[in-house]
């Protein structure tokens, strides 16, 4: 079975590609993360993969499809269920200056090994003052999927980006994807990559130099997705998605909405969100996580503490529902925000949500 | 109260019998390489495996750096002690004398390419790997000569030139720290093995378990050392461990019984477990040793244990006392010679503490500091980010 899905070419994604009349390629994510860790392997012996099911299964959600073929079972290493034990052997390895890429099958499982993320990872270098460095990543996905109830779709942006040694990073696009994750890889301080779930199979349109080997996007800098001046609107990963539509719609009612992609959670481009809450002068920041001490709570204080004299109206947030997700599909859709959440918020910033005359 | 089953088996390594004097000695001749065969106090208990011989070859040489090795530990460890009580020292000192044997022997059996990592009761590993007292000093008192630059304390000292790696104050953490860098020595090739340190108390650690696990699967050059001194803070080991037999933990990984209060046998055993390792996988070593200070600075030792019971231990099972009556008895030194090393060894601490108290504190922008090795011009702030911030370089 192994023999059947086997990688040929340098570049596994060239077989995803569609070429249109302007010759623009398409790209999954998943396809975008496969050649970003295949490119990184291959151009560095010392960068391995390890986790549940990444080697024979082909990936738990065949991200690394084809790595365990090409790289074999050494660099490729299935580990037994037990995300502390693994995890530690992950952060251990990077000590002795190897550049391991462990993977959670989700992020909620790396609650189990969380003492080693925090407290063997991400704060070695600051207690040894530079001697212990950990060049290691974390990648899995985040936040909710569909219909996998409370355990299985917590959102751990906020609880990794609090941490002071940990760098955060949650793509949405394949371009994010890929840039994201070689720059990750080749960071050598330990980073949280927060993929998602839903967004594996969305294809994106990526150039020629995204789909270069070298390619790599800065650590710390947010994107500007789509320009407007009206009213800003931060997201990251799936939600990025949601608040380009949320622009779609409010465009179609005469409010230009800027659209930024963090990218980086943790450093936060604080920079490019104020200026752009400078130039809007209002704020709306969309999250799938849970609203208390989340991400938008802290860019929120960020505009505030830099740029408070520029905002017209209070910062609006979006988040998900502040209880355990349910499962009842119903349910499920209340808890996690909607595009028309991001729209109600972005009017009601926009002092637009309520008509001026009292008549019914 | 739980004195009542602790005592009298602690003055005791293993098996009833217990013989103070080697038996079986051969005499050297004046020059210190000739080599002397020592028998260690009692015989190893093996588990899965042939335990090793009881007769170590030694050196007049060897014996003596024994002896001013572990004499320097316990000088050391008793200095910070007092530091600690003149408040020069603040938060956690766990201190390690009565445990030198480990630290001394096991550095004897291999080289500074292997990798040693431990927990918190690390400032005899660190300076049997290479370290310095004044760095030492200098990083129990947060000053900016200690190794960690005083940023990391008692708990974070690390020597990674030296094959050390910390230092952690994670209780078990530390073991499949240490499996993975076993991991990272086998991917690259290097024929050097990793002894993971852990005590009693995390013996019963799951992750413990789940590094062994991976590490047997994958046949990692791992050696797990508990340094079992018989209490996991305030808990002795019969009230914390169903089967307080911790180098039988391993059920399929092989084990062995060490006398930790006698360095030949540490020694030894720890050659053993490097053959191994490199061979057929993890090996568990269980260090039979005792502490004589409490847990900690806070800690006076004497509420879960007797006063009989430490000072039995002291009199009967001592590890430098037992190197000394070694050189006694093969007429390597004289009392004179190893109470003039004792003396120099105490004035060699004391400089080292005067030195290390001439070291300031580290500069205020030190705070923010290998946060991260690349910091991307970041900004990093202080308690009131209006009034300290700084940019991570």
């Amino acid at each position: 079975m192994l023999r059947a899905i086997r990688h040929k070419n340098i570049l596994p994604a060239f077989s995803a590609f569609r070429a249109f009349s302007s010759s623009a390629k398409e790209m999954t994510v998943r396809e975008a993360l496969n050649s970003a860790l295949d490119e990184e392997m291959s151009a560095d012996p010392k960068v391995f993969l390890m986790g549940e099911e990444v080697g024979e299964y082909q990936g738990a959600y065949k991200i690394t499809k084809g790595l365990l073929d090409k790289y074999g079972p050494e660099r490729v290493l299935d580990t037994p269920i037990t995300e502390a034990g693994f995890t530690g052997i992950g952060v251990g390895a990077a000590y002795y200056g190897l550049r391991p890429v462990v993977e959670f099958m989700t992020f909620n499982f790396s609650m189990q090994a969380i003492d080693h993320i925090i407290n063997s990872a991400a704060k070695s270098n600051y207690m040894s003052a530079g001697q212990i460095s950990v060049p290691i990543v974390f990648r899995g996905p985040n936040g909710a999927a569909a219909g996998v109830g409370a355990q299985h779709s917590q959102c751990y942006a906020a609880w990794y980006a609090s941490c002071p040694g940990l760098k955060v990073l949650s793509p949405y696009s394949s371009e994010d994807a890929r840039g994201l994750l070689k720059a990750a890889i080749r960071d050598p301080d330990p980073v949280v990559f927060l993929e998602n779930e839903l967004l594996y199979g969305e294809s994106f349109p990526v150039s020629a130099e995204v789909l270069d080997s070298s390619f790599c996007l800065p650590i710390g800098k947010a994107k500007i997705e789509r320009e407007g001046k009206d009213v800003t609107i931060t997201a990251f990963s799936k939600m990025v998605g949601y608040a380009l539509k949320a622009a779609e719609i409010l465009a179609k009612e005469g409010i230009s909405a800027e659209v930024i992609n963090l990218r980086s959670i943790r450093p936060l481009d604080r920079s490019t969100i104020n200026a752009s809450v400078r130039k809007t002068n209002r704020l709306v920041t969309v999250e799938e996580g849970f609203p208390q001490h989340g991400v938008g709570a802290e860019i929120c204080t960020s505009v505030i503490e830099e740029s408070f004299g520029y905002l017209d109206a209070p910062v609006e947030r979006i988040a998900g529902a502040d209880v355990p997700m349910p499962y009842a599909a119903n349910l499920e859709r209340m808890a996690v925000p909607q595009v028309e959440d991001i729209v109600r918020a972005a009017k009601r910033a926009c002092y637009r949500s309520v008509p001026l005359a009292a008549t019914a | 109260m739980a004195l009542s089953r602790s005592g009298s088996n602690l003055l005791k390594p293993i098996s009833p019998f217990f013989s103070c004097a080697p038996s079986i000695l051969s005499r050297s001749i004046s020059s210190s390489n000739d080599s002397i065969t020592v028998e260690t106090s009692i015989p190893f208990t093996a588990h899965n495996c042939e335990p090793p011989s009881r007769s170590v070859t030694t050196s007049a040489a060897e014996l003596r750096s024994f002896f001013r090795d572990m004499a320097l530990m316990r000088r050391m460890e008793i200095a910070a002690d007092s530091l600690y009580k003149a408040k020069l020292i603040r938060g956690f000192c766990h201190l390690y004398d009565g445990q030198e044997a480990v630290a001394v022997g096991m550095e004897a059996a291999i080289t500074r390419k292997d990798c040693i990592i431990t927990a918190y009761r690390d400032h005899c590993t660190f300076l049997s790997r290479g370290g310095n007292l004044v760095e030492v000093f200098a990083e129990l008192m947060g000053r900016r000569a200690g190794m960690s630059n005083g940023k990391g304390g008692s708990m974070h000292f690390y020597r990674k030139e030296g094959g050390f790696y910390g230092g952690h104050g994670i209780v078990g953490a530390q073991v499949p720290l240490g499996c993975g860098l076993a991991f990272a020595q086998k991917y690259s090739k290097d024929e050097n093995v990793t002894f993971a340190m852990y005590g009693d108390g995390a013996a019963n650690q799951g992750q413990l378990f789940e590094a062994l696990n991976i590490a047997a699967l994958w046949d990692l050059p791992a050696i797990l050392v508990c340094e079992n001194n018989h209490y996991g803070m305030g808990t002795a080991e019969w009230r914390a461990a169903k089967s307080p037999a911790y180098y039988k933990r391993g059920d399929y990984v092989p084990g062995l019984k060490v006398d930790g209060m006698d360095a030949f046998a540490v020694k030894q055993a720890c050659k053993f477990a490097k053959e191994h390792a490199l061979k057929n996988g993890p090996i568990i070593l269980e260090m039979d040793t005792y502490r004589y200070h409490g847990h900690s600075m806070s800690d006076p030792g004497s509420t879960y244990r007797t006063r009989d019971e430490i000072s039995g231990v002291r009199q009967e099972r001592d590890p430098i006392e037992r190197i000394r009556k070694l050189l006694l008895s093969h007429e390597i030194s004289t009392e004179t010679e190893l109470k003039d090393i004792e003396k120099e060894v105490r004035k060699e601490v004391d400089n080292a503490i005067s030195k290390a108290k001439e070291s300031e504190m580290p500069d205020p922008s030190e705070l923010f500091t290998n946060v991260y090795v690349k910091g991307f011009g970041v900004e990093a702030y202080g308690a009131d980010r209006k009034e300290l911030r700084a940019t991570l370089p």
